[in-house]
């Protein structure tokens, strides 16, 4: 027992963190740095973030070295001074486990695309772009290895205040679109805030550890207490379905994923929403554990409405953005299934679709913001479906590349990494005995197959300007079709995606087995 | 054998790679050289299958893929699956070969192959898997192919809606099947179809399997077709491509009765014995619905290759109705029906395609009359074609619906005898409305003068038989002469593995 323990301070595992350090630090280094750029050499700006995200990656890697050890725990509250009781049993702030690491590796890969993604001329301060964008990821970074509450709620915060500047940079209605995000935000956090106060009012703490076993003592005592930490948990709940755009608090979604530029839009439905989850799962698989069951018919309500009413709007949309943000509201409801069984832990399955869908979306993202372009020749929203018309001709392997995205989405083969996506829901689902709510995701999967294959067709379809838009019926207007010169580094983010989404398809294991192990 | 097995669906991607390895003009001939490949090592297969085991999973391969699912690479072939994979690869040839002069020497006919390679890798693999997740995405992989060839190279107006119709529809079976699968595992806690099959329904309890046959066979009922769930299939044989509607009907529609006879009588054998009238029924009402739409597409303005894919309903049918039976006859008389009516309605539907190239339309009434005279090869082929479909004894057509009105007048023990003797009459007054369609076919094209009595009626002749087309068309008419005349070619095989398949159900 060391000094710092007696007198009751944290000690801090510095390597633990080094992954949030270097890309808090890399966040301030770029906004420096812009200062003293000439303007000209701003690019360098995009090329600093890349070596400040790889080398969070590095130290990822050798955090996952190391981590069949132990479970490295930090900002711990020591125990009595002697007892010195295992790490894993003292309430602590934050862990680097499977799923910390998973996540994590996530945040920062998926953010390296979102920063190659970016279009020609790419018109936004970027200094202050690649600022936030860093300053976000902190956010996400802490959030999905926080271990209590108030960390939870700290990061969280961080993750969001970044992004409604980031989705105030959006040309057209980027402004409006900021402030909807925003004001949607705060409410959902103070309608979570709320809910911790009940939560922290029944069990007295707000580590996870903790909450569990006063969550425990109040089920078994019931009364009062009980009732009240039930409605905390249900509101806590309730601010995370904000950030993964749950229905009915999914309203933002898609007129804030249209509003900002195509790649913060991606970071959204990626990274922010990846946190999400985080922290709902974390919520409900370490502190809400004891009322697993009553959350779990919640949940899956949840998941049903999410999955039906994203896929049935996005039938309608005529715009790639608009259809992919109610596509992600969707593909939202299908990670939520594996979490509303209740009686044996399938987290792994929603980690699993998690990672598998960041690949897929990221890269369809991705064609898109190449595709549509920034400047004066931005086409809003990410064009129209439209526009997409015989992108075969034009730019053959971007049509393929988002072809393929577009199949993973739907689960189709070639697209077999996104069938084994929807395998581990369908299967945590009909293990789980939620037989109906694998039956409700079997008919959207068939709703989504329309709307995802109608886009893939278009890219295809050579009759461009066919009998079909020469006769009468038919608008004479031709949407303006996606762009034909791309930037290097979006192309090389594509690429990426698209290598990734080629590998996980004959091999998924690594996604699949990621977090098999957890808890 | 076991490497024969990995390189059928090897080669086609190989196929696939070379494809785009060589300039696009050369995509037909290196698509037509692939297919071949492919079926001559699927006949290679034949030498090294041991007969005296046919009902013994043989060649077999079994190494894990996903871990987490429990999903194994587990292929093999037995006596139910040898006689469908050589259809595939047979049928799957023939259209590479015949598509080699209409395929475009572009882009668009470098994919139109690729499809039809992807296509074939799909097919095999639903015929080799061992695993029932493996065989689910082997299912799958077929969709997208066949998805492609109609909604870009069919014909109509109507081929973007009928691929959607198609696609969907299939889709949202296979997603209920893959429930059924994923229930099946929850109870056994495994896929692999081999031990599945000898466990035969250990395990799971009588509301599993009720619940488990329901979803897997919603699924092979779409893809068959079952009636009324065949909506999709007129539609989408009327708009495809001829390879399109001779691969839909020859193979695809052959995954559904045999995912029905392997996985929902083998491994599901309560919950099959719980639906097997209502199956009966479906199909027996299948069979006389069918031959009603096809009369009516034999009058004024019908389609030949929409009266094909009715009659394809009719002719699933007699399968459904053989496997509802639940008897040894039965399931043979189904497995050979399948087999008969790839041979057969893969030919009728080269047929069509021919008087597509011709005159630009299979509408039976412009098409003409007098073919005998018109184009004398041309017209005997149809007839010999209808004759087998109409199930002529000697030829393929007869001995599968033989075979299943046997099954229907003895059906497995516990099941309603005097209700499947109702079924077994039905169908026999199919089989006559199945011969009226037929002659109405052949008597409305074949006969007749070119010349009417006032002159008006002229039809030109016609372009007889090619030699491309009689490559690619005389092996199936040969082999539904064979078939028909030598059935034991086919029955020896699935025989004793249908035997073992229905291991627990107690014979009459």
């Amino acid at each position: 027992m060391n000094v710092s323990a007696l007198l009751g301070v944290q000690s801090i595992d510095y390597v633990a963190l080094l992954p949030v350090l270097l890309t808090a630090g890399g966040a301030l280094a770029v906004l420096l740095a812009d200062l003293f750029l000439a303007r000209e050499r701003r690019t360098w700006l995009v090329w600093g973030t890349l070596a400040v995200l790889v080398a969070a990656l590095i130290a990822q890697i050798v955090l996952w070295s190391e981590r069949s050890a132990a479970v490295r725990y930090t900002f711990c509250v020591p125990g009595v001074p002697g007892a010195a009781p295992p790490r894993s049993l003292l309430p602590c702030s934050y862990a680097v486990d499977d799923f910390t690491l998973t996540l994590q590796t996530l945040a920062l890969a998926a953010t390296v695309l979102v920063v190659l993604m970016a279009p020609r001329r790419f018109d936004v301060p970027f200094g202050e772009y690649h600022f936030l964008l860093l300053s976000s990821l902190t956010g996400a970074l802490v959030l999905v290895a926080a271990r209590d509450f108030v960390t939870v709620t700290v990061a969280l915060e961080t993750l969001s205040l970044p992004a409604f500047a980031l989705v105030g940079f959006g040309r057209r209605a980027g402004g409006e679109a900021a402030l909807k995000f925003f004001l949607m935000s705060i409410a959902s956090t103070a309608v979570m805030l709320f809910g911790l106060s009940l939560v922290y009012g029944a069990t007295g703490s707000l580590y996870f550890s903790q909450v569990y076993g006063g969550l425990l003592r109040a089920a078994t005592l019931g009364g009062a207490p009980a009732q009240l930490a039930g409605v905390g948990a249900v509101l806590t709940l309730v601010g995370f379905g904000f950030k993964i755009s749950a229905v009915p608090f999914h309203f933002w979604t898609p007129e804030v994923y249209a509003g900002a530029p195509v790649p913060v839009a991606a970071y959204l439905s990626v990274v922010s929403k990846a946190a999400g989850f985080a922290g709902l799962i974390l919520a409900v698989a370490l502190a809400f554990q004891p009322y697993a069951h009553s959350l779990g018919i919640l949940l899956a309500v949840l998941a049903a409405a999410t999955m039906t009413v994203g896929n049935v709007i996005a039938l309608r949309q005529r715009y790639a953005v608009r259809l992919l943000a109610w596509s992600t509201v969707a593909q939202a409801g299908y990670v939520l299934v594996p979490l509303a069984v209740s009686k044996s832990s399938q987290v792994s399955a929603s980690v699993a679709y998690l990672v598998l869908y960041a690949v897929m979306n990221l890269g369809a993202f991705a064609v898109v913001s190449a595709a549509s372009g920034s400047g004066a020749g931005h086409l809003p929203s990410g064009g129209e479906l439209a526009g997409y018309r015989g992108m075969y001709r034009r730019r053959p392997r971007s049509a393929v590349a988002l072809a393929f995205f577009l199949l993973c989405l739907a689960g189709l083969p070639p697209g077999v990494m996104g069938l084994f996506a929807k395998v581990a829901v369908f299967k945590a689902a009909v293990t789980g005995d939620l037989m109906w709510l694998a039956v409700v995701m079997a008919v959207n999967v068939v709703i989504a197959l329309y709307y995802y294959l109608r886009w893939a067709a278009v890219l295809f379809d050579v009759s461009m300007f066919g009998a079909a838009q020469l006769t009468a019926g038919a608008p004479a207007v031709v949407a303006a079709p996606v762009r034909a010169r791309t930037a290097l580094a979006a192309n090389l983010a594509v690429g990426i995606a698209f290598a990734l989404a080629v590998v996980l398809s004959f091999w998924p294991n690594p996604a699949l087995d990621a977090v098999s192990h957890w808890r | 054998m076991a490497t024969l097995l990995v390189l059928l669906l090897a080669l086609p991607a190989v196929g696939l790679a070379v494809l785009y390895a060589l300039p696009a003009r050369q995509a037909a001939r290196v698509g037509a050289a692939a297919g071949a490949l492919v079926f001559l090592l699927s006949l290679a297969v034949l030498p090294l299958f041991d007969y005296g085991r046919a009902e013994q999973m043989q060649g077999r391969l079994d190494v894990p893929w996903v871990p987490a699912f429990d999903l194994r690479f587990h292929l093999g072939v037995d006596g139910i699956s040898l006689p469908l994979l050589l259809l595939t690869t047979l049928l799957t040839a023939l259209c590479l070969l015949y598509a080699v002069r209409t395929t475009a020497k572009d882009e668009s006919g470098r994919t139109f192959t690729a499809l039809i390679l992807l296509l074939e890798i799909g097919m095999v693999g639903t015929f080799l898997a061992q695993d029932l997740l493996l065989f689910f995405v082997f299912f799958e992989i077929v969709l997208l192919p066949m998805y492609g060839l109609i909604h870009r190279w069919g014909s109509g107006e109507e081929r973007r809606r009928a691929a959607d119709k198609f696609i969907l529809y299939t889709l949202l079976g296979s997603a209920l099947m893959l429930l059924g699968f994923l229930l099946i595992h929850a109870r056994t806690g495994t896929f692999d179809m081999v031990a599945l099959a000898q466990r035969h329904g250990l395990g799971m309890t009588l509301g599993v399997q009720e619940a488990a046959f329901l979803l897997v066979g919603l699924g092979f009922a779409i893809k068959t077709p079952m009636w009324p769930l065949h909506t999709w299939l007129p539609d989408a044989h009327t708009c495809a491509p001829t390879v399109g509607s001779v691969l839909l009907a020859g193979v695809l529609l052959k995954m559904g009765t045999y995912g029905l006879i392997r996985i929902g009588a083998g491994m599901l054998p309560l919950g099959a014995h719980k639906f097997a009238f209502a199956l009966g029924c479906f199909g027996t009402v299948g069979i006389v619905y069918g031959a009603l739409a096809c009369i009516n597409q034999a009058r004024r303005g019908g389609d030949l290759k929409r009266l094909i894919a009715y009659s394809s309903v009719g002719h699933m049918g007699f399968v459904l109705l053989g496997v509802a039976t639940l008897t040894r006859v039965g399931l043979d008389g189904a497995l050979f029906a399948s087999v008969a009516h790839g041979l057969i309605t893969g030919l009728l539907f080269f047929i069509a395609g021919g008087f597509k190239e011709r005159l630009g339309t299979t509408d039976l009434y412009t098409l003409g009359r007098g073919l005998y005279e018109r184009a004398r090869r041309y017209g005997a082929l149809i007839a010999f074609a209808a004759m087998a479909s109409l199930g002529l004894p000697g030829l393929a057509g007869f001995w599968g619906e033989l075979y299943t009105i046997i099954g229907a007048a003895k059906p497995a023990a516990g099941l309603t005898s005097p209700g499947f003797h109702v079924l077994m009459a039905v169908a026999g007054l199919g089989m006559i409305l199945t011969a009226t369609y037929l002659l109405l076919v052949v008597r409305r094209l074949c006969m007749g003068a070119t010349v009417g009595p006032s002159g008006a009626d002229r039809y030109e002749p016609l372009a007889d038989l090619s030699n491309r087309e009689l490559v690619s068309w005389t092996p199936l008419a040969g082999l539904t002469l064979i078939a028909g005349l030598w059935p034991a070619l086919i029955l020896a095989l699935a025989d004793p593995a249908v035997h073992r398949l229905l291991g627990g159900v107690r014979q009459p």
